[in-house]
């Protein structure tokens, strides 16, 4: 964990309920799959929202818009200055991608598919990227993920990008490793589908997001995990869904 | 003894800032940002005789200048606290640790401090008969003067540290609460833990929190806190460490001059790891600016 001050260098909309933001400060040190916590002006708690890319001196989150903190952050200008919180999270482990890694991501959860494809690519592997989203009105960086190298695949609810139908429809026969993200409904679905191991990115509504107030526990296969300090990431088998 | 120590049931504290059971973990998270050793002591994970997984989620929600909370009580069970987090306490914390416990029945919390009386490191036992959100015990001891005294005494009869009883603002007279604990034994009482609250979810029309109500916490409450430590510590004459809604050096000084020996402070970690550092940080200057030469001198200071 990580706190500093970080000003907003982009706030920009990129799909129907779907914004980008781009904050210069140091971030640290982060891996694919770790989350940052926003204080907001007036806000009570932080909002943790999945990092999309980070470097040295930027991270740059992709977020929706789903109740008053990222209706709020959708109107803070280029400038404001905002107290975060990095390094949040276990992240990815992509010493398991193996030849032919598999990255899921549905709607919000593709944000963090974005820097693992990245790391990977540097890696020397080409991972196969699965996009699902509900149309092309909410549909977002299909373009960058293409421009990366990735070999991308698209689904959407309604047929008007892609396959028509969702991640699950459009699996394919082998790969050797995976990495999901979504919402948990997507994240069940995605389960019951896969062949093999790998990992998935979990949500659950946090109090602090580094692991002090028990907020976001949930049960596994290897005893109570809080979501935000011993996550966001679990692997396929410690994985025990709630009712 | 600097300006901003004080003495706590018999042990002096560098300065009167500790962190509040339940927002600090076992201190490890926080070990992370900064030296505990700043610390004027904290007040780990509310620890109960077994481990319990605590409420379904969602278990946080959020209010205009607070939070929610219906946690209830996870933690790994004392035998495992003292097995494994007392020790990494002992790495990363040199000073007296204050242990929370909690229980279902008298024979819980006398099983839980009695183990935890023994350990050299722990400073205070601080007794929470006060948890809003678990069923049959918890706060149903900290709302009836009789049970109240009952966990008192129990708990007295098997220990040798100071005994400190955390009490629950959801009462209508907390002054004969704390007299009820003073005249049991206690070796000093704590308030207030959080207050029964309820947010619903406009889409859904039902209650946000899985557990339906869970309890209130951040500066929304510091008045309330500040009213009701005022009122207990009119009633009692032993040391009264207040907590509720502290966030700063200022309501610091405003919960001494209500009568708090020592101030915990909850729900600020939760939102800046660095709070408490910064309070105490903050202290001196805050003294200054109020003519307090040292700390000891505003205890009380608003009881004429």
């Amino acid at each position: 964990m990580k706190q500093g001050l970080f000003t907003i260098k982009e706030n920009s909309r990129l799909a129907e309920g779907v914004w980008k933001m781009v904050l210069t400060g140091e971030p640290g040190e982060i891996k694919p799959g770790q989350f940052i916590d926003i204080r907001l002006p007036e806000k009570f708690l932080r909002r943790p929202i999945s990092v999309y890319d980070a470097g040295p001196d930027f991270v740059t989150v992709i977020y929706k818009v789903l109740g008053h903190g990222t209706e709020q952050m959708t109107g803070l200008p280029a400038g404001t200055v905002l107290d975060v919180l990095t390094e949040l999270g276990n992240g990815y482990d992509l010493s398991k991608a193996g030849d032919a890694p598999l990255l899921i991501g549905g709607g919000i959860g593709v944000p963090p598919m974005y820097m693992a494809a990245k790391k990977l690519l540097a890696a020397g592997l080409r991972p196969t990227v699965l996009l699902g989203f509900n149309s092309s009105a909410d549909a977002f960086c299909i373009g960058e993920f293409e421009s990366l190298g990735c070999d991308v695949r698209v689904a959407t609810a309604d047929g008007s990008i892609g396959t028509k139908g969702f991640v699950t429809d459009i699996i394919p026969e082998n790969y050797s490793y995976f990495y999901c993200c979504g919402r948990t409904a997507m994240l069940k679905s995605v389960y019951a589908a896969v062949k093999g191991s790998g990992e998935f990115s979990m949500e659950e509504r946090m109090g602090c997001g580094f692991g002090a107030c028990m907020g976001c526990t949930v049960k596994t296969a290897d005893g109570y995990k809080r979501v935000c300090k011993d996550g966001p990431v679990f692997v396929k088998e410690e994985i025990v869904w709630a009712d | 003894m600097g300006r901003l120590s004080v003495s706590l049931c018999g042990t002096e504290l560098d300065n009167p800032v500790i962190p509040a059971s339940g927002t600090f973990g076992y201190g490890r998270e926080f070990a992370e940002v900064y030296d505990l050793n700043i610390l004027g002591s904290f007040s780990f994970k509310g620890t109960t005789k077994e481990a319990r997984f605590g409420n379904p989620t969602p278990r946080i929600a959020e209010c205009s200048g607070g939070m929610l909370n219906s946690v209830g009580l996870q933690n790994p069970g004392v035998d495992a606290v003292i097995a494994e987090e007392l020790p990494n306490i002992a790495k990363i914390f040199k000073k007296p640790v204050m242990a929370n416990v909690s229980g279902f029945s008298v024979e819980d919390y006398v099983y839980a401090c009695e183990r935890l009386d023994k350990q050299p490191q722990i400073g205070w036992l601080e007794v929470n008969i006060s948890c809003p959100n678990v069923h049959g015990g918890g706060m149903s001891f900290g709302t009836d003067c009789g049970a109240a005294a009952e966990v008192t005494r129990a708990v007295k009869k098997v220990t040798t540290k100071p005994v400190i009883i955390k009490l629950t603002p959801n009462v209508t007279d907390i002054a004969s609460i704390a007299k009820a604990c003073e005249d049991a034994g206690a070796d000093g009482i704590s308030l207030i833990n959080t207050l029964l609250a309820m947010r619903i979810n406009l889409n859904t029309r039902k209650p946000l929190l899985a557990n339906t109500t869970g309890g209130l916490s951040g500066p929304a409450v510091f008045p309330v806190a500040v009213r009701m430590v005022y009122q207990a510590a009119k009633a009692v004459s032993i040391p009264v460490v207040g907590m509720g809604g502290v966030s700063s050096a200022e309501d610091v000084l405003e919960m001494m001059m209500a009568g708090a020996t020592a101030v915990e402070v909850g729900a600020a970690n939760l939102v800046d790891p660095l709070a408490c550092k910064k309070i105490i940080e903050d202290l001196p200057a805050a003294m200054d600016k109020y003519g307090i030469d040292k700390i000891t001198d505003i205890i009380g200071a608003a009881h004429g």
